[in-house]
């Protein structure tokens, strides 16, 4: 279809003539801002759709994977057109030729695919496996390749963990919108464009890089056109109906997650986008307020079953089979007017439609500049549902313009303008002490960083275990860095995102995100250190392995300056410590203070520690203070945390809560003009990403009980989202030992 | 349940006035929704004159374990969180322990709060209301009036006090239209019979400022606190209410035409 024919009855502007999906959602979106009455119910179409794979998610969870291609690496044109249940489809589209059926993607590590095949029981394809091991190297056989003693001393002791050295790194959204809007032709048209604006460069190894990646971005654009066309659609040009736009998009999405199984696959900020489309259809008569949300809910219904082979180490580290699609819902525009639409409002009600589900990773870019009939549903949907997460529009926007999306849990990124390279955390709980071990692991005794000193002394002093503190963090960070350098280099050469970096424009804005983990322990440690006594006890060779406290100190976590300014000077010497080391590819160096589950394994892997806390007992997650040690309830818990500065930790900052709903108030209207209110009061407080789940502990216990009556009880963790019934016992322990805000 | 005697309510010793005013300080606390409307910075101050076998906050009730604190002390804390309650809507609640054991200092915390644009709420058993002054009222938005019985035989044995002072007090409140919210804890076996509810309910709808009643289901979540304190625990053995007891004594305030939550 020509352009003029799919995009009649749309406003024009710049972004007729060059690719820009902002200028096209500007001109073009209308914002709602009334409640939630319009909103239509499942179809008797869906709930058949949906029901049938419900029973298939039950015997997934019993046997980990339902099933799994080992044959057949995956690629956009690995596999024949799959579908649930091809008359009932209204999006269609597979990662596989069966829901639920995963593939390999050796790309990014041989050794992963078959540990992640043994754990379920399946054997390596011989042949698939001579391909990896003889004829084609991968990013994990780069990576070791290239890595120093430091860094695999680092990483051997769990000072840092997690780096994506052996699976996709992901945290990359393609800009999906450009397949609806602009259709495969015209965005390899753009591509071509951008590859011969090189020609007449130097042939430098950054471009030569450059041409060889934008070259590998068009033969990936020409293959999500053959994929689609196995389905059936031509996607050269532009979508011409809502239904269109959505499967278009669809396709783009689907696409990338049949090229890579990065940690999170984020979808990207595609609401208000599509309800351009739906809305056009609407006032035309060729759609049904049912209809379009039986689209919606059919797209989401994909969204959900999106699935990767994982080892179960990794699903240690990020427990509950996350994919973090994560979708970027509401905000304000640079304009001033709410982001809002009727789809957006659409997309919390598949929660409601086919009941909570962890995945998409529903995101509420929240201002208290919002529609009230949107906060108020917002409200409404996470108190019966506990699964969408809120993050500050009022820190994003001002940074970031107001056409970005959140990759994974926290990370804010401009869609199609900017990538990142994700680089998990280190643990800076251990590396206190090391500190004081002079560079020793408190567990074996090892020496991890050479050329330190044990501290000496009966009591520990405030300002000499902060100096020592800082020449480790030296180090810790130099390694770091060195260590994505290196994870980054070779994703790029080995297992280069090929189609969502087509679904980028040239040379996007980079960043290099570290994070840390631990930054509670360390505070209310060194509070101890500084506002109580603190005597190390250690061992026969002189290695501390315990202290022993006397008199009170301030806990991280109570607004209390003495504790909350000790977190706030570690977050900011860490970053500018990881600022002092170059970044490959020019990266702008970012941190996170975020967790996801990994706080439970950091823990399992780090000793007793100067605050009280006991070897091998989890972290608090991502920037909250420790379980129990905040005494004066949410709001002071959130200011403390609040003081953390987004400046310096721009990946993102997360606090997880649980209230009961009893702590909220005594009636339904109550509890969601309260919610309401405390969203405001974080955000206007410089908040950044809270995590709420409203919920009885007590549910949770009856869960551990009983798996097989929750099999949809969803909780938010530390920036995503799970089926509690899919976490580890030791994750479902940490969560229920988590601070509940109940009333007493 | 046993009756015990009450401990004779001692004068007012904290000294002094506005900002100056000093006061026994049990612990404060954020809450959402349940100390009044919205987001409510809740002071506890300490000593209570009464004995609830049931009271979740036994800790507070010995007025000298509370730490003194002067009320610029407790406002420069409440100037914290200012913003936010403001932002999410809410204010300050003055609770306890029994805050009307320290008129002068509850007063100076109020009116400091009103005067910072908050909210304020007394949460109060009014067996003390008599020492509120109505200095103290003026500053105050909202009380919330815990009656723990209609009954004056139960409230003895429930409390080991009076009620005949809370219903004076709820009176005066009447008379200068403040608005008050009743709370009613509703104890299997102590508090709950017919008859007992019925007086009290039409005893609040006959006041006429009454915006609201709260029933509070007994639980016995404070009975580690009195095995930390060395105390028996008066409710072991008493089960929350269940649901079709919670709805009749709801039902029979909402019978009088009161708004029941």
């Amino acid at each position: 279809m020509s352009n003029e024919q799919a995009w009649a009855g749309f406003t024009s502007g710049r972004w007729c003539d060059r690719i820009d999906v902002r200028d096209f959602i500007q001109h073009n979106y209308v914002p709602y801002r009334g409640d939630a009455s319009f909103l239509a119910g499942p179809t008797d179409r869906t709930r058949a759709l949906w029901a049938g794979l419900i029973e298939l998610f039950e015997v997934e969870r019993e046997r980990g994977v339902l099933d799994v291609d080992v044959h057949t690496p995956s690629t956009i044109t690995s596999h024949p057109a799959g579908y649930i249940d091809k008359d009932r489809e209204l999006i269609v589209g597979l990662q596989t030729d069966a829901p639920l059926r995963r593939a390999i993607m050796p790309n990014g590590g041989w050794r992963m695919v078959e540990t992640s095949l043994a754990a379920y029981g399946y054997e390596p394809d011989p042949d698939v496996r001579e391909v990896f091991t003889k004829y084609r190297k991968t990013h994990n056989d780069g990576v070791f390749d290239a890595y120093t003693p430091a860094i695999l001393a680092a990483r051997r002791s769990h000072l840092i963990t997690g780096l994506p050295d052996a699976y996709g790194r992901g945290r990359i959204i393609g800009d999906y919108r450009r397949v609806p809007l602009y259709g495969v032709d015209a965005l390899l048209a753009a591509k071509r464009a951008e590859k011969a604006a090189l020609d007449d460069c130097p042939s430098t190894s950054d471009i030569i890089r450059d041409r060889e990646e934008l070259a590998e971005q068009i033969r990936a654009l020409r293959d999500l056109a053959a994929m689609a066309a196995d389905y059936g659609y031509d996607i050269a040009g532009p979508a011409a109906t809502a239904r269109e736009a959505v499967q278009w998009l669809y396709f783009g999405y689907l696409a990338a997650v049949k090229d890579q199984n990065g940690a999170a696959m984020s979808l990207g900020r595609t609401s208000t986008f599509l309800d351009v489309y739906f809305s056009r259809d609407l006032a035309a008569g060729r759609l049904t307020e049912e209809q379009a949300q039986e689209l919606i809910d059919d797209f989401v219904i994909k969204l959900r079953i999106v699935r990767f082979l994982r080892t179960p180490e990794y699903d240690a580290l990020f427990s509950g089979d996350p994919t973090w699609v994560t979708e970027s819902v509401g905000g304000i525009g640079l304009d001033g007017r709410p982001l809002v639409t009727r789809t957006s409002f659409r997309y919390l009600q598949t929660l409601y439609n086919l009941g909570p589900a962890p995945e998409p990773n529903l995101t509420v870019f929240w201002s208290p500049e919002l529609p009230p009939g949107f906060k108020e549903f917002c409200a409404r949907v996470s108190i019966d549902t506990s699964a969408i997460q809120y993050e500050s529009d009022e820190l994003i926007r001002p940074r970031y313009g107001d056409d970005t999306a959140i990759a994974c849990c926290v990370s804010a990124m401009r869609v199609g303008k900017q990538m990142q390279f994700f680089g998990a955390r280190a643990n800076l709980a251990k590396a206190l002490l090391y500190a004081l071990n002079g560079g020793r692991d408190e567990l074996t005794g090892v020496q991890v960083i050479p050329g330190l000193e044990l501290v000496s002394g009966d009591v520990l002093d405030y300002a000499d275990v902060r100096a020592r503190l800082d020449t480790v963090l030296d180090w810790l960070a130099d390694t770091y860095v060195d260590a994505l350098n290196v994870i980054h280099y070779m994703h790029d050469k080995y297992a280069y995102e090929r189609l969502e970096m087509a679904l980028h424009d040239y040379a996007p804005g980079r960043t290099l995100a570290c994070g840390l983990a631990g930054l509670s322990v360390v505070a209310d440690s060194l509070s101890a250190i500084r506002y109580a006594t603190v005597r190390p006890v250690r061992d026969e060779t002189g290695l501390i392995v315990d202290f022993t406290t006397t008199g009170s100190f301030p806990c991280y976590g109570n607004d209390d300056d003495r504790a909350d300014g000790i977190a706030v000077d570690l977050v900011r010497s860490f970053m500018t410590k990881i600022r002092r080391r170059p970044a490959y590819r020019d990266a702008t160096h970012t941190q996170s203070v975020l967790t996801i589950t990994s706080n439970v394994v950091y823990g399992k892997h780090t000793g007793n520690t100067p605050d009280g806390r006991r070897a091998g007992e989890p972290f608090a997650p991502g920037a909250n203070p420790m379980n129990g040690r905040d005494r004066h309830g949410v709001v002071a818990a959130a200011l403390s945390v609040a003081k953390i500065p987004y400046d310096q930790a721009r990946d993102g900052i997360s606090l997880t809560q649980s209230i009961s709903p009893a702590a909220l108030g005594r009636t339904r209207v109550e509890q969601v003009a309260n919610l309401v209110g405390v969203l405001d009061g974080y955000i206007d407080a410089g908040g950044f990403h809270l995590n709420v789940n409203v919920l009885n502990r007590a549910t949770l216990l009856d869960a551990m009980k009983h798996p097989q009556r929750y099999p949809q009880l969803t909780i938010r963790v530390s920036g995503y989202a799970v089926n509690f019934v899919r976490l580890t016992r030791e994750q479902q322990d940490d969560v229920v030992n988590r601070t509940f805000y109940e009333r007493v | 349940m046993t009756v015990r005697s009450a401990q004779s309510s001692r004068p007012d010793r904290t000294e002094g006035h506005g900002a100056a005013a000093v006061g026994r300080v049990h612990s404060w606390d954020t809450s959402i929704g349940v100390d009044g409307p919205g987001t409510r910075f809740v002071l506890f101050t300490a000593g209570c004159p009464l004995r609830c076998g049931y009271c979740h906050n036994p800790d507070t009730w010995a007025g000298r374990s509370g730490r003194l604190m002067t009320a610029g002390e407790v406002l420069a804390r409440i100037d914290r969180h200012a913003r936010f309650l403001r932002v999410a809507g809410g204010g300050v609640t003055v609770s306890g322990g029994e805050p009307l054991l320290q008129p002068a200092f509850t007063e100076a915390v109020l009116a400091g709060s009103r005067e910072r644009g908050l909210h304020t709420a007394l949460d109060t058993a009014g067996s003390l209301g008599h020492r509120a002054g109505d200095a103290l009222l003026a500053a105050t938005d909202l009380v919330l009036l815990d009656i723990k019985s209609w009954d004056p035989a139960i409230y003895r044995a429930v409390t080991g006090g009076e009620v005949a002072p809370t219903l004076t007090f709820a009176r005066r409140l009447a008379r200068r239209g403040q608005p008050v919210w009743i709370r009613f804890v509703l104890v299997p076996g102590w508090t709950d019979g017919v008859a007992n509810v019925a007086g009290l309910a039409r005893f609040c709808a006959g006041l006429g400022n009454v915006e609201r009643v709260d029933v509070l289901p007994f639980h016995s979540l404070g009975a580690a606190k009195y095995a930390a304190l060395g105390l028996p625990y008066p409710a072991a053995g008493v089960r929350p209410p269940d649901a079709d007891l919670l709805a009749r004594v709801r039902g029979q305030f909402a019978a009088t035409g009161l708004t029941v939550c």
